[in-house]
């Protein structure tokens, strides 16, 4: 790090100069988050209507002459990948890592400004060439998120004759570069930029969340890059790393020798660690939320982060257990089946861990609180959902399934975005200076709770039943009854509501921006150090002259030996009244 | 206390649904009752799971609401209540997985007495090869596929010359016979799943994979693609027959043999089974991914050019050598070139569609 930038006067020669400087090509943390959010918002919301689309054939097959099983495919994929990366991978890290680890931390700014930057605008670059991929003769890849090939880069897949799959890899391929320099730059901070006094064990979950995910990501993406790179040498240069011998349109392909489970297992390495990438982050945001708004500190922090260590660790053996019918050796399933449940054990600690946060505490229902106690019992069903699938003879029967549909929209679809929201109530008076409208986000959550319940449990009940997923039409099976094409008509009418709800949100963020309560310093009455900046929302530089120093852990609520029922991390036993 | 109703409701309504719903597992077929059992096993110990801590949270929350100028009990650790509820964790999870493994090993313990099929998959249809009178598959080879040679057989294998080929997607099983299938595909990745018999393996081109069962309901079932693979993914349905012994050996004995298929001249209804085309082009006029064959013989054709053709020889033709150069209009472009089929097998084809509008 740059030693000038250390000090408040070094700090000066970085301040922007002009509007440009100020809001595009900014290298101040807090306007790289902000600018990471709000992409990430705008690509989201077209991953939601992708879903939508999807689900008006679902519900109503063939109602909708435009939504053929060709375009219905492409919305499949492109939804997917768009929430999972460009989404939650995108918004977590780069929009809350970004924001909270300087503010949390006490420092200035990240190790890296510049870097930081670059980081946003080539994940910007990411999301326009997958965009653009929209825009290309016969359209994105339909290949399905995962991109199997063979089928991803041959004809007979939509978009597989066209430039789709090759945008969607060269995208993936410049996000990973933009991940990497984000990356490098959290973990980097992390280790060297602390405040005076904040060791590693009085850093906020939430830190320690972000972290760790971004060390997954660190080892986790280059098996994805290296995989995309092959697959566009397969498609461009006709290598044959993921193509045997194929026999297609009546003749054989020039393609010889490759293995298409080799591609699985690049894709899933990364995969899997990308489920925690995601989900990390969120369990951080509800053990800052749970803590503040029940007004307790939270229970057992040592044995949280040992926990997600272990978490952390594990998440990297565990990828095939999304390949136990794809024709690897079966043996493997023995040990993969039992690396995952084993993970069970840390993840259920966490979940207890919240849960006992909560007792003798002194809980506000806030917004914040309500959208916390909606992930625990989310999280509680899809993480358990999750013990059947991971358990190898128990997935034969459900896997590929509407089961894992549900499975996996509960676990680190819904969940994961309750936590987001959670998040963005919580610190949106920290961004802005002012605070959201607490009816409308009452009425969104309600909503948002109530229907993303109602639309993906009962998929675990036809899952049963042994509907295939990723049908374009259910209308050939005699073993499919009529009675799920009316349940996927409820389905899709949940959605639409629950989609319509999410404007909601969008209109509450643009009118709190101008006529919301002007917030406190401190709404929340909260002890990490984001809220206890010297101007509120803090400027560039965060602290002005005096770096804070940390003489406690984050979670200082309810200590007996002061008056106040918390006691800022900045605060020394001295100062305690 | 609105959330507690609201969530209670959700916590009861979970668990009930589980003794009312009206969707649960297909009525069963095979052997593989064990893993329905395992499931069950999963749902009793995660239902108490799940009942427990939600109850628990819920019950803070009634019990402990925000009181002005109340202060929380102040408890940062406990190692003695976490150590029990890490034990206690652990042996739910062995509790779990020990039937799940000990299912894996029968599940992957192929039988030696089995009846041996081979099922083989391409977009989007199936097809299966038994191995005939001397009980060896012949030799095959992704080199060695043809529009004739739909098995990629090697011709001068003399093991192969007996093997019988089921093409068109129906096979026949006998019940109480276990069953071995070893799965490969032609194309992309598909999988063998038929729904009452629990079962289900990818099939992955350039290897080889393996499922068995035992069948143990007489009865039509229908095979359903459960691994994506493509536009026709959703119609890539097969049908098997689980018949008597004696009804399987009958229908076994009328199917043809490698060496016989091989001499046979161009058929344009086994062309178009064995090519898979009736995935998507349905011949009794009902619409599909492309557009049907049943009646449309020498009708006009609107394409998406925007001119009108009329469908005879030459345009069918065309249409399989070169189909992104004339798409009939309202279907998107996704139907894979056959540039290899001779004209005496396009001109088959052809004439097999003429029949249908007769």
């Amino acid at each position: 790090m740059d030693q000038n930038s250390a000090t408040y006067e070094g700090q000066k020669m970085y301040d922007p100069k002009g509007w440009w400087d100020t809001y595009v090509f900014s290298q101040d943390h807090k306007i790289i988050a902000l600018q990471y959010v709000c992409v990430a918002l705008a690509i989201g919301l077209t991953g939601m209507f992708l879903s939508l689309l999807m689900r008006l054939q679902l519900g109503f097959p063939g109602l909708f002459e435009s939504i053929d099983a060709g375009s219905y495919y492409q919305d499949v994929t492109m939804h997917g990948m768009i929430m999972v990366i460009y989404l939650l991978t995108a918004l977590f890290l780069g929009g809350f890592g970004n924001y909270l680890i300087p503010l949390m931390l006490g420092c200035r700014d990240m190790a890296f400004p510049f870097v930081n930057m670059l980081s946003f605008w080539m994940y910007f670059l990411s999301v326009i060439i997958l965009v653009a991929s929209f825009f290309v003769e016969s359209g994105p890849t339909g290949a399905g998120w995962t991109l199997y090939p063979p089928q991803s880069i041959l004809e007979g897949t939509p978009g597989g004759d066209g430039a789709g799959i090759i945008l969607m890899l060269a995208s993936l391929a410049v996000f990973i570069v933009a991940f990497t320099m984000g990356g490098l730059n959290y973990i980097t901070t992390v280790l060297q930029s602390r405040a005076k006094g904040m060791t590693l064990m009085r850093m906020p979950l939430i830190i320690w969340c972000i972290f760790l995910a971004t060390f997954l990501g660190l080892l986790a993406f280059p098996a994805l890059l290296v995989g995309a790179i092959m697959l566009i040498f397969d498609r461009v240069l006709e290598t044959s790393f993921f193509m045997p011998e194929i026999f297609k349109g009546g003749e054989v392909l020039d393609y010889g020798g490759g293995s298409p489970v080799l591609f699985q297992h690049l894709f899933w390495f990364f995969g899997h660690p990308e489920v925690y990438i995601i989900a990390l982050p969120a369990f951080g945001i509800i053990s800052e939320l749970i803590s503040v708004h029940a007004r307790k500190n939270i229970f057992g922090y040592n044995m949280m982060v040992w926990a997600l260590i272990a978490i952390a660790g594990i998440a990297f053996i565990v990828w095939a257990h999304h390949m136990y019918v794809a024709g690897m050796n079966p043996y493997l399933g023995f040990f993969f089946a039992t690396t995952t449940l084993i993970i069970a054990v840390p993840t259920a600690i966490k979940v207890y861990n919240w849960a006992l946060t909560l007792w003798n505490a002194n809980i506000k229902m806030t917004v914040p609180m309500l959208y916390c106690l909606a992930f625990l019992v989310t999280f509680l069903n899809g993480g358990l959902t999750g013990l059947f699938l991971g358990n190898v003879a128990v997935d034969v029967p459900l896997s590929d399934t509407y089961f894992v549909i549900g499975h996996f929209h509960m676990v680190m679809a819904v969940s994961p975005v309750l936590a987001l929201f959670g998040g963005l109530y919580h610190w949106y008076p920290s961004v802005t200076g002012r605070m959201l409208d607490d009816r409308l986000g009452k009425i969104h959550f309600w909503i948002t709770f109530i229907g993303t319940y109602l639309i993906y449990f009962p998929m675990h009940y036809i899952g049963f039943l042994g509907v295939p997923r990723r049908y374009y039409s259910n209308e050939q099976y005699d073993f499919i009854p009529q009675s799920v094409a009316d349940l996927n008509q409820f389905i899709t009418i949940c959605a639409l509501i629950v989609g319509a709800a999410q404007f909601i949100l969008l209109y509450n963020f643009i009118k709190s921006l101008y006529k919301g309560a002007i917030a406190p310093k401190n709404p929340w009455d909260a002890c990490t150090l984001e809220w206890q900046t010297l101007e509120s929302p803090p400027g560039h530089g965060n602290w002005g002259e005096q770096l804070p120093v940390v003489y406690r852990w984050p979670y200082e609520y309810g200590l007996p030996s002061a008056t106040a029922d918390f006691v800022p991390q900045n605060v020394s036993d001295e100062q305690i009244t | 206390m609105a959330f507690v109703i609201v969530t209670a409701i959700i916590v009861i309504g979970t668990v009930l649904w589980n003794f009312v719903s009206p969707w649960w597992f297909s009525p069963l077929a095979s052997n593989w009752g064990f893993l329905d059992t395992t499931i069950l096993i999963s749902l009793s110990i995660t239902g108490i799971a799940f009942v427990l801590v939600s109850t628990f949270i819920l019950y803070c929350v009634v019990k402990f609401p925000y009181r002005e100028g109340h202060k929380s009990e102040y408890e940062p650790e406990n190692p003695a209540l976490e150590l029990k509820l890490t034990i206690i964790t652990a042996l739910g999870v062995i509790a779990l997985l020990a039937p799940g493994l000990y299912a894996w090993k029968l599940y992957i313990s192929l039988p030696a007495d089995a009846l041996e099929v081979e099922g083989v998959g391409q977009q989007w249809v199936w097809s299966y090869r038994f191995p005939g009178e001397d009980g060896v598959y012949g030799n095959t080879s992704g080199r060695l596929f043809s529009s004739k040679n739909t098995f990629g057989l090697d011709p001068d294998d003399p093991y192969g010359q007996d093997d019988i080929l089921i093409r068109g997607g129906e096979v026949h099983l006998p019940i109480n016979q276990k069953v071995v299938f070893q799965l490969r595909s032609k194309d992309v990745l598909h999988d063998f799943y038929v729904p009452q018999f629990r079962a289900k393996m990818d099939l992955v081109p350039g290897q080889q994979s393996n499922l068995w069962f035992e069948p143990t309901i007489l009865g039509t079932y229908e095979v359903a693609c459960a691994e994506y693979c493509g536009t026709g993914h959703y119609a890539m349905r097969g049908v098997v027959v689980v018949d008597t012994q004696e009804a399987f050996n009958g229908w076994l004995a009328k199917q043809p043999t490698f060496a016989e298929t091989m001499n046979e001249g161009a058929n344009g209804e086994q062309i178009v089974q064995t090519l898979g085309c009736v995935a998507c082009h349905s011949v009794d006029g009902s619409d599909g991914i492309g557009p049907t064959w049943g009646g449309t013989y020498g009708t006009n054709r609107s394409l998406s050019s925007g001119e009108t053709v009329v469908v005879d020889e030459d345009y069918i033709k065309t249409s399989i050598v070169n189909p992104m150069s004339q798409i009939a209009e309202g279907y998107a472009p996704v139907m894979p070139a056959y540039a290899t089929l001779s004209d005496e097998e396009l001109t088959a084809i052809a004439d097999y569609i003429k029949t249908l509008s007769e």
